[in-house]
């Protein structure tokens, strides 16, 4: 395994450069959650040539619908929704300026395209570990949709929320090569 | 005749509601921690030690395991001697509401397909009765989450498909879910019956303890088999390739048509929870 590479958010254009396919990152920063009713919005938004409710400049999306917070806690659990539901959006949103995106599960063609023509990211959390993960979600605050309970559109202040790259931004998918490297090693033995 | 008040049925769905949320059945946890002591690619082996070190936070602190609380699948098994005072679905579903309210519950629940306002109290219940002779009354509750309920299927094969059909099918449904699912994953299958018999069946397997091969031994081989060979495809704790990619597959089957083979292929994640009481 590669060593651990600890990343700021928002992600540059410059910055994301050096991530590659297999990575394991630590992201510290500001992110952004949205999941399907949320990108539906934000992209009406685009589409009517209006500004976004946050700065997507270089942002980092999370595709996280919490559970609520208990008393004392910033967060309820919070690991990643499956990706897919949002490949209608992302082509858009990579285009308006984000630059990383984290969930679970495969994209489509289109938004991997995206991604290699603007500069873009997309991470993988681990599915399910909903209880570990929100320990690195330190704050967390409502901007809009408030209406959509879990799927409302949060900042999130997180620091060191552990990742790795799936896609790059040159499009070398880690769901391909980790299951072929896997496969190749354990023909050898 | 059997008495039972429905304040009773509430009470212990609630219950359940926020246990099951919280609490892994000690099958599923026990495999998961024999596929971290066996997973031998590294990425894959240090996913599976988080994934158990999750469960572990989630029962001292009384969180979820996972943010995806479900849709409350609810299975009532409840003796023909038996009569429940007041209405019983409604009892059902205020304990739901209660559970995943009182309990910092994700409410996930649309009250309709295609307008998709949230009920905000994850309410209906998806209810499963089964009458049963005696005076039994159990209730289990079993959290559905949907990145994996996503990635079922269901086909209705020829007979001349056969056995051979039927592993190409699940194995099928393995591969086109890939990583969406959060594998390392359970998988359910009904086979026979009625189109929605078949699913029924499918979700059923999930709800037996996977310890348990099914007591016909053809189909406790099937499932040894099946769980084998989709462990050789190397998609791995959450697809990034190892040895680990499903913890069991639980198979139910029960009679169909001379012109039919329907198979169903019900998938459910690591985080595979269902609890019972009995009343
Ligand atoms: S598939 Fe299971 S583990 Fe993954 S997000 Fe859904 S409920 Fe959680």
């Amino acid at each position: 395994m590669s060593e651990i590479k600890r990343i700021t958010a928002p992600l540059t254009k410059e910055a994301l450069k050096e991530l590659h396919s297999g990575d394991d990152v630590l992201i510290t920063g500001v992110i952004y959650t949205a999941r399907d009713a949320a990108h539906k919005r934000l992209c009406e938004l685009l589409a009517e040539g209006k500004e976004l409710p946050f700065p997507v400049k270089d942002s980092v999306i999370y595709y996280v619908g919490p559970t609520p917070a208990k008393e004392g806690q910033a967060i309820g659990s919070a690991g990643p929704t499956t990706s897919y539901r949002m490949d209608a959006y992302s082509p858009a949103m990579i285009e308006a300026g984000e630059t990383g995106m984290i969930g679970k599960g495969k994209r489509s063609p289109e938004v991997i395209e995206a991604m290699k023509k603007n500069g873009a990211v997309y991470f993988g959390a681990i599915g399910g570990a909903g209880a570990y993960l929100s320990r690195c979600i330190k704050k967390a605050e409502v901007v809009c949709y408030e209406d959509l309970g879990a799927e409302a559109l949060r900042r999130l202040e997180v620091v060191d929320f552990p990742a790795f790259v799936i896609i790059d931004s040159e499009g070398n998918n880690l769901y391909e090569t980790g299951r072929k490297a896997y496969l190749d090693s354990a023909e050898d033995k | 005749m059997r008495e039972i008040e429905s304040i009773k049925v509430t009470e212990t769905v609630r219950n359940l509601c926020i246990e099951a949320n919280s609490f892994l059945p000690g099958d599923i946890k026990g495999r998961i921690c024999d596929a971290c002591e066996n997973e031998p690619w590294p990425l894959a082996k240090s996913i599976l030690g988080i994934i158990k070190e999750n469960f572990e936070i989630a029962e001292e602190k009384h969180v979820p395991i996972c943010q995806d609380t479900g849709m409350a699948c609810v299975f009532i098994e409840m003796g023909q001697d038996v009569h429940v005072n007041g209405n019983l679905e409604d009892a059902i579903n205020k304990g739901v509401r209660r559970g995943y309210t009182e309990g910092y519950l994700r409410k996930s629940v649309v009250r309709d397909p295609l307008d998709r306002v949230n009920t905000k109290d994850n309410t209906p219940a998806m209810i499963y009765y089964s009458i049963v002779p005696g005076e039994t009354f159990k209730i289990t509750v079993a959290p559905k989450g949907f990145g994996s309920e996503n990635m079922s299927q269901l086909k209705m094969l020829k007979p001349s498909d056969g056995l051979e059909g039927v592993k190409d099918f699940v194995l099928r449904v393995i591969e086109d879910a890939g990583p969406n699912p959060c594998p390392p994953i359970v998988v359910g299958v009904g086979v026979g019956g009625t189109f929605d018999k078949a699913a029924f069946l499918a979700k059923k397997a999930l709800m037996r303890n996977t310890d348990e091969r099914n007591s016909n031994p053809f189909y406790a081989d099937l499932e040894t088999e099946l769980l084998e060979k989709i462990n050789k495809k190397g998609i791995g704790p959450q697809g990034v390739g190892g040895k680990t990619t499903a913890l069991a597959v639980n198979i139910e089957y029960m009679p169909t048509h001379i012109a039919g083979l329907p198979v169903a292929v019900n998938i459910n994640c690591h985080v595979t929870r269902h609890k019972s009481a009995e009343l």
